[in-house]
C-alpha cells in the first residue's frame, strides 16, 4: 500500500467522520455513540485476518480471542444501538395519545 | 479469480458513513444502524468467502487458503462471541445501557490488541503501525472495563487518588511502549509479555482517578480511541476498510466526547486529571435543615397545581418507576394539572439517557423540554418533583468554590414548591452536598421511588 495514498484516506477520513456528525442533538449522544461502537466493530474483519494467518498455537490463541471480542463488539453494539433507537420509535408512535 | 473483496469492503466503507449521518438525526437513525448493520454483514460474509479463493486471499495478506483449523476457530470464535454479545445486549435492561456501551467498546479495543499481538508475534504486519495498534487498544480495553465495573457498581464510583498519579502514569506508560519497540527491535516476542501488562494497567490507572459522573464522556473517549486502534491495525494489515471505519469512528468519537463534555460543562483534561468529586468542599456549611413530607399532603400539594414539572435522575430509573411516573402523569392531567418533563442533556447516565428511558416507559416527547427550555418556566411553575435526581438540580452549581461551579443545571428552586423523592440521605452520584434539599421551599419524600411515586397516585384518588 501506497503510504500517501494511505495518508490521504485518514486525513479525508478524519475530516468526514468529523463533519457527518458536527449537527447532532444531544437527545442523540448516546445512540451516536454505541452506533459509532458498532462501526468499529470492522475489527472483526481484520481479526479474522490475523486467526486464519496463525501458525503456532500461541498466535491461534490469540487470534481466537480477538475474533471473540471482535464478535461480540459487532453483535453487541449493534443490538444495543437497535434497541436504544426502537425506543425513539415507539415513542413517536405513541406521542399525542393520552 | 477477481477482487471482489476491495468493491465490497469500498461499498461497506459508504454504506457506513451514511449509516453515521443518518445516526445524526432523530428521523433517520434507525434507518442508519440498520444499513450499517447489513453492510458490516456483507463485509464479514465477503471476508469468509475470500478465504476459499487463494487469489483473493493473497489480497488480504494471506499465503493461500488458511488451515482448515484455523477456519474452524473463526467460525467459533465468531458464533461464541457473536452469540453472547447479542444475549447479553438483549438482555440487559435499559438502565444499564451505558456500561453495555463501555463493554461492547471494550471488546472492539481487545480486539485491535490481539491482532496487533498476532502481527507482532509472527512477524507479518507493520510493526511500528501494530505497537501503536496494541497500545491503544489495550488501554481501550482496561479503560473501558474499569468504567463498566464503575458503572456497574461493583467497584467504588468515587475516584481513586494516590499521590504522584500523573507521574506515576506516565512511567508505566513509557517503559511499556519501550517494550514494544524492544520487542520489535530484537525480534522477541517474549518482551511482548511486560508490554500488554503495562500498557493494560495504564489503562486502568488512567481510569481509576475518574469519578462516575464523568463516566459518559470517558467512554466517548475509549470508543474514539478504540476505533484509532482499529485503524492502526488497518495500516498494518493493509486493509482500507479497517482504516477508514477507523478513522471515521476516531473523529467522531472525538467530537462527540468534546460535544459531551461541552453538555456537562467539563473540559477534556479535567475530566481525566481533575478527580472530579475527589474533593470534599471546604467551609460553605449549609444552613437549614431537610424537612419530610407525607404523600398525602405532597398528592394535594400536587393536585391543586397548576403547573407541575417533573425532574427525573438516574434513581427513578434504579427504582424502575418510570411505569408508576407516567401513571401519575395521566392522573395529574385527568385533574387539569399541565405536568411538563425537565430532561438535563445529562440526568440519567449519558446525554440523551433519560428520554430513552421515559420513552420506554410511553412517554410522548412534547412533554420533554430541554433544560434551557424549562429553566425560565420554574418561576411560575407550582410544583417541581424531583424523582431520584440530585447533582443536575444542586444550586451549589451557581457557588464559586463548589466543585460543581459552572455546571448548567435546572433551577427547580425558583418554583414555588420543590418535592424531593430519593432514597435515603445520602449524596449524589458526584459526592457533594446539595443545598436544594435544605431550602426553605423544598420538602423530601424519603423511600423507594416506585413505591412513592404509586403511595401519590393512590392520595391524588382521595384528594
Amino acid at each position: 500500500m501506497d503510504l500517501y495514498a494511505a495518508l490521504f484516506v485518514v486525513v479525508l477520513s478524519a475530516f468526514l467522520g468529523y463533519e457527518v456528525i458536527s449537527r447532532v442533538p444531544v437527545l442523540l449522544h448516546t445512540p451516536l455513540m454505541s452506533g459509532s461502537n458498532f462501526i468499529h466493530g470492522i475489527v472483526l474483519v481484520g481479526a479474522m485476518v490475523a486467526l486464519a494467518i496463525a501458525q503456532t498455537p500461541l498466535e491461534q490463541a490469540v487470534g481466537f480471542v480477538a475474533v471473540v471480542m471482535g464478535a461480540m463488539n459487532v453483535t453487541g453494539g449493534y443490538a444495543v444501538t437497535e434497541r436504544i433507537l426502537a425506543m425513539f420509535d415507539r415513542s413517536k408512535k405513541q406521542g399525542g395519545a393520552p | 479469480m477477481i477482487d471482489f473483496i476491495d468493491p465490497i469492503y469500498l461499498l461497506a466503507v459508504i454504506v457506513f458513513i451514511f449509516g453515521l449521518k443518518g445516526m445524526s438525526s432523530p428521523k433517520t437513525a434507525r434507518g442508519g444502524i440498520v444499513a450499517a448493520g447489513v453492510a458490516m454483514l456483507i463485509a464479514v460474509v465477503a471476508t469468509a468467502a475470500a478465504f476459499f479463493f487463494p487469489a483473493t486471499a493473497s489480497l488480504l495478506g494471506l499465503s493461500g487458503t488458511p488451515a482448515l483449523a484455523n477456519l474452524a476457530l473463526i467460525a467459533l470464535g465468531i458464533a461464541i462471541g457473536g452469540g453472547l454479545g447479542y444475549y447479553a445486549a438483549k438482555k440487559v435492561q435499559m438502565t444499564a445501557m451505558p456500561q453495555m456501551v463501555a463493554a461492547y467498546n471494550g471488546m472492539g479495543g481487545g480486539a485491535a490488541a490481539a491482532i496487533a499481538a498476532v502481527e507482532l508475534l509472527s512477524g507479518s504486519g507493520i510493526n511500528g503501525l501494530s505497537v501503536a495498534g496494541a497500545v491503544i487498544g489495550s488501554v481501550s480495553i482496561a479503560g473501558s472495563l474499569i468504567a463498566f465495573l464503575k458503572l456497574q457498581g461493583w467497584m467504588r464510583q468515587r475516584p481513586i487518588v494516590y499521590p504522584l498519579q500523573q507521574p506515576t502514569n506516565i512511567a508505566v506508560l513509557i517503559v511499556g511502549v519501550f517494550f514494544g519497540i524492544l520487542s520489535v527491535a530484537m525480534n522477541q516476542g517474549i518482551y511482548l509479555l511486560p508490554f500488554f501488562v503495562l500498557t493494560l494497567l495504564f489503562g486502568i490507572l488512567l481510569t481509576l482517578p475518574i469519578g462516575g459522573a464523568d463516566m459518559p464522556v470517558v467512554i466517548s473517549l475509549f470508543n474514539a480511541l478504540t476505533g484509532i486502534a482499529v485503524a492502526m491495525d488497518g495500516f498494518s494489515i493493509q486493509n482500507y476498510a479497517m482504516i477508514v471505519a477507523g478513522i471515521l469512528v476516531g473523529a467522531a468519537g472525538t467530537l462527540l466526547t468534546v460535544l459531551m463534555a461541552r453538555a456537562m460543562n467539563r473540559s477534556i483534561p479535567s475530566v481525566l486529571f481533575g478527580a472530579f468529586g475527589a474533593t470534599e468542599e471546604v467551609g460553605g456549611s449549609i444552613q437549614g435543615s431537610l424537612k419530610p413530607i407525607e404523600p398525602d399532603d405532597a398528592a394535594s400539594l400536587l393536585a391543586y397545581a397548576g403547573q407541575v414539572v417533573i425532574a427525573p435522575g438516574y434513581g427513578m430509573a434504579v427504582a424502575q418507576a418510570q411505569q408508576k411516573v407516567k401513571e401519575l402523569v395521566d392522573a395529574l392531567e385527568a385533574k387539569g394539572v399541565t405536568v411538563k418533563f425537565a430532561i438535563h442533556p445529562v440526568a440519567g447516565r449519558m446525554p440523551g439517557h433519560m428520554n430513552v428511558l421515559l420513552a420506554e416507559a410511553g412517554v410522548s416527547y412534547d412533554h420533554l423540554y430541554d433544560r434551557d427550555e424549562i429553566n425560565p418556566e420554574f418561576a411560575t411553575t407550582d410544583v417541581v418533583l424531583v424523582i431520584g435526581a440530585n447533582d443536575v438540580v444542586n444550586p451549589a452549581a451557581h457557588r464559586q468554590g463548589s466543585p460543581l461551579f459552572g455546571m448548567p443545571i435546572l433551577d427547580v428552586e425558583n418554583a414555588k414548591n420543590v418535592l424531593v423523592i430519593k432514597r435515603g440521605q445520602g449524596k449524589g452520584f458526584a459526592g457533594i452536598e446539595n443545598d436544594l434539599f435544605y431550602k426553605d421551599n423544598c420538602r423530601m419524600l424519603y423511600g423507594d421511588a416506585q413505591a412513592v411515586v404509586g403511595k401519590l397516585i393512590q392520595s391524588l384518588k382521595t384528594v
